[in-house]
């Protein structure tokens, strides 16, 4: 609601406002920045570069489309860790060779069609995202029956119960050992390509009448339904989409560290998530893209506190964990003191940048 | 399966239970004055744990450390109130959970900079350390102990909730805060004794729980915590009546369902979100329904 109106009022403000055609222009020229920046790393970048830069693509897949039931439809969902997790095992499952797979599962043998199956990266990744859809479409029924903190304890039960059954079910998901020397198939272009992919679609959906519903679902379920809006399909349709791409994020991810183990999908997964989409800004897509790109670049620069630090005459030797102790003082700090996160509920928009440029350009000339 | 096995199990299911339930008493009533999910609240447990351990270190007498263990609690569970949750009292709601995210997280690193990672054993003291036997029964004297403590401790409360000033003033603020507040009440005083006392009940349980699982480690009270809390949730959360009956419910539950399938041990800690969504599927409110705090 409120972006779409900021936007209105921006084109009004900033004289000669950009035309529909310019800002295609722009969306193309910053497309192609960000493809140049990418092809850049990926010759001459370091492997921990790369690796971090796919960690943010990967992340920024999922707080988009986790910030899509929970920032525009307001549902405190806390189960996204069992989307990826069914994700990451579909496709880690059909992009194994059968082979390896033997080798893999030593206790009890993989089920029949499983074991032979070998499918290309990209296939098994629409796999990754509709297994994960259809799980989401089962537990749908029992979770929209309740609202609010209800619904919170639900969804983080079912992603709990997803996790045991990884660990339990021997004979699919190989148990408490995991999967082991997948194909790091995962690059760049994979995981940007995705995680573009995905900021676009949901962003064209927030803007669409079924993103309008959403938002009036938000600040008001009643009201929405006396405006007839049906609030189960609405919150079924934004749970199915994020449920779709936190999956293919799920698959990208296996095949980015090549090993899965049920203990990567835990809850902290989703607390991740939600700090992420939180400091972000809950309900804005740049919020959750900030907030991704800060927490898989912050995660790695506190790396500094482990190290030992020479102050002077003393040295202050490393102490390991301490990363995770200073981590969340900074989170508990920004959230005491910029309780709206980053972006707010506000987008990014070329007309936002043009302000901001021509504040400081115009100040003398226009009144 | 023997008599002697099920009344063994169902022996050991309500002590679970009753750990569970002081623990979910905790949540259920910060939750039902701050509406919020308090997700450090079983780390609560730990403090209380590793503070036991420190105790039995220098005094080496139960009778002292114990309660010191549950004095100090309790005043972590103000500092955290007055940290972590105090500033944001306008705040979103989203944002007090983030909060509280971010004092789980801290009080986790925090014990295990400074304690590592290495599990402690706990000092068990020989008063609950005995095993009594009742005919073909052994039962350990702390599985009979636990909820005899729980009950005590809970009528307790009920004397402080019900039939005390500071007790009415609790339940007027779970109800509407500003009219609370605009009846002369300092309701941060209201809200700094909630978390005491639901702290101090936390620390009790946390210290049976070590004394029954004498491991300590600086993430021992994450699981724990959480099946309290979907302890909270199945009793009705906000009410504290309903958080006892929730807790011992899932024990007896988890323990029990276990017990008579036992090829479905390993499937244990999803259990408790089983029965949890089954019952929100017929009652969407808990067992107890939502009166607000009690």
């Amino acid at each position: 609601m409120s972006s779409d109106f900021q936007e209105q009022s921006g084109a009004v403000q900033v004289r000669g406002g950009l035309t529909h055609r310019q800002k295609t222009l722009l969306n193309v020229a910053a497309l192609l920045c960000c493809l140049g920046i990418l092809a850049l790393f990926s010759r001459y970048g370091s492997e921990y570069h790369v690796r971090i830069l796919n960690n943010m693509a990967i992340f920024i897949t999922l707080a988009v489309s986790y910030n899509l039931v929970n920032g525009v439809c307001g549902i405190l969902h806390l189960g996204p860790n069992a989307f990826v997790a069914i994700g990451a095992y579909t496709s880690a499952l059909l992009t194994l060779s059968p082979s390896e797979k033997q080798i893999n599962f030593i206790i009890n043998d993989l089920i029949w069609p499983l074991s032979i199956v070998q499918v290309p990266f990209a296939l098994s990744l629409v796999a990754a995202g509709i297994m994960a859809a259809l799980f989401a479409f089962i537990i749908s029924f029992p979770v929209f029956r309740v609202r609010g903190d209800y619904l919170a304890i639900v969804t983080f039960g079912f992603g709990e119960v997803v996790r045991v059954l990884c660990n339990a079910a021997q004979s699919i998901t190989n148990g408490p050992l995991g999967l082991k020397n997948l194909e790091p198939y995962t690059n760049l272009w994979w995981s940007w390509g995705i995680a573009i992919l995905t900021i676009v679609s949901i962003t064209k959906l927030i803007n669409s009448s079924y993103g309008r519903a959403m938002k009036a679902i938000r600040e008001d379920e009643t009201a929405a339904r006396a405006m007839g809006i049906d609030p189960f399909r609405q919150l079924l349709l934004a749970f199915l989409i994020s449920a779709f791409f936190s999956g293919i994020a799920g698959g990208l991810l296996a095949h980015l560290i090549t090993t899965i183990s049920p203990t990567l999908f835990m809850f902290t997964l989703t607390f991740n998530l939600l700090i992420i989409i939180v400091v972000g800004g809950l309900g804005s897509t740049t919020g959750a893209v900030i907030g991704a790109i800060l927490f898989a670049w912050g995660g790695e620069a506190l790396r500094i506190v482990e190290n030992p630090m020479d102050i002077g005459i003393i040295t202050i030797p490393g102490i390991p964990g301490m990363r995770m102790v200073v981590f969340s003082l900074i989170l508990m700090l920004v959230i005491i003191f910029a309780g709206h996160g980053i972006f707010g509920r506000n987008e990014f928009s070329w007309e936002m940048l043009a302000r901001i440029c021509l504040r400081g350009g115009k100040r003398v000339g226009s009144p | 399966m023997t008599n002697t096995i099920f009344l063994q199990q169902l022996v050991n299911g309500v002590s679970v239970g009753s750990l569970y339930a002081l623990v979910a008493i905790g949540y259920t009533m910060v939750y039902g004055i701050l509406r919020l999910i308090n997700f450090a609240h079983g780390d609560l447990l730990m403090v209380a744990a590793y503070a036991a351990i420190f105790g039995m270190g220098i005094f080496s007498n139960s009778w002292i450390a114990f309660p010191l263990a549950i004095i100090i609690t309790g005043c972590i569970g103000i500092l955290l109130d007055r940290t972590a949750y105090k500033p944001l009292r306008n705040a979103p709601r989203i944002s007090l959970l983030i909060s509280a995210i971010g004092a789980s997280f801290l009080l986790e690193n925090l014990f295990l900079v400074i304690f590592g990672g290495v599990p402690k054993p706990f000092p068990r003291p020989d008063f609950f350390a005995s095993v009594i036997d009742i005919g073909a029964l052994r039962i350990p004297v702390l599985t009979i102990y636990a909820p005899i403590i729980t009950i005590l401790l809970f009528l307790g409360l009920l004397y402080i909730v019900y039939r005390t000033k500071a007790g009415k003033a609790m339940r007027a603020a779970s109800r509407d805060f500003e009219t609370t507040r605009l009846m002369g009440i300092n309701l941060d005083r209201i809200i700094a004794l909630t978390f005491l006392l639901g702290s101090c009940l936390a620390a009790a349980g946390g210290i049976m729980w070590a004394m029954k699982y004498p491991q300590v480690n600086p993430f021992m009270g994450i699981f724990p915590g959480i099946k309290a809390f979907v302890a909270a949730v199945l009793g009705g959360i906000g009410n504290i009546t309903g958080a006892l009956v929730g807790g011992f419910l899932l024990g007896l539950g988890e323990i029990m369902i276990v017990a008579l399938m036992p090829e479905l041990a390993q499937y244990r800690d999803a259990l408790a979100f089983v029965i949890l969504i089954l019952v929100l599927l017929f009652r969407p409110r808990g067992i107890m329904g939502e009166t607000i705090v009690e």
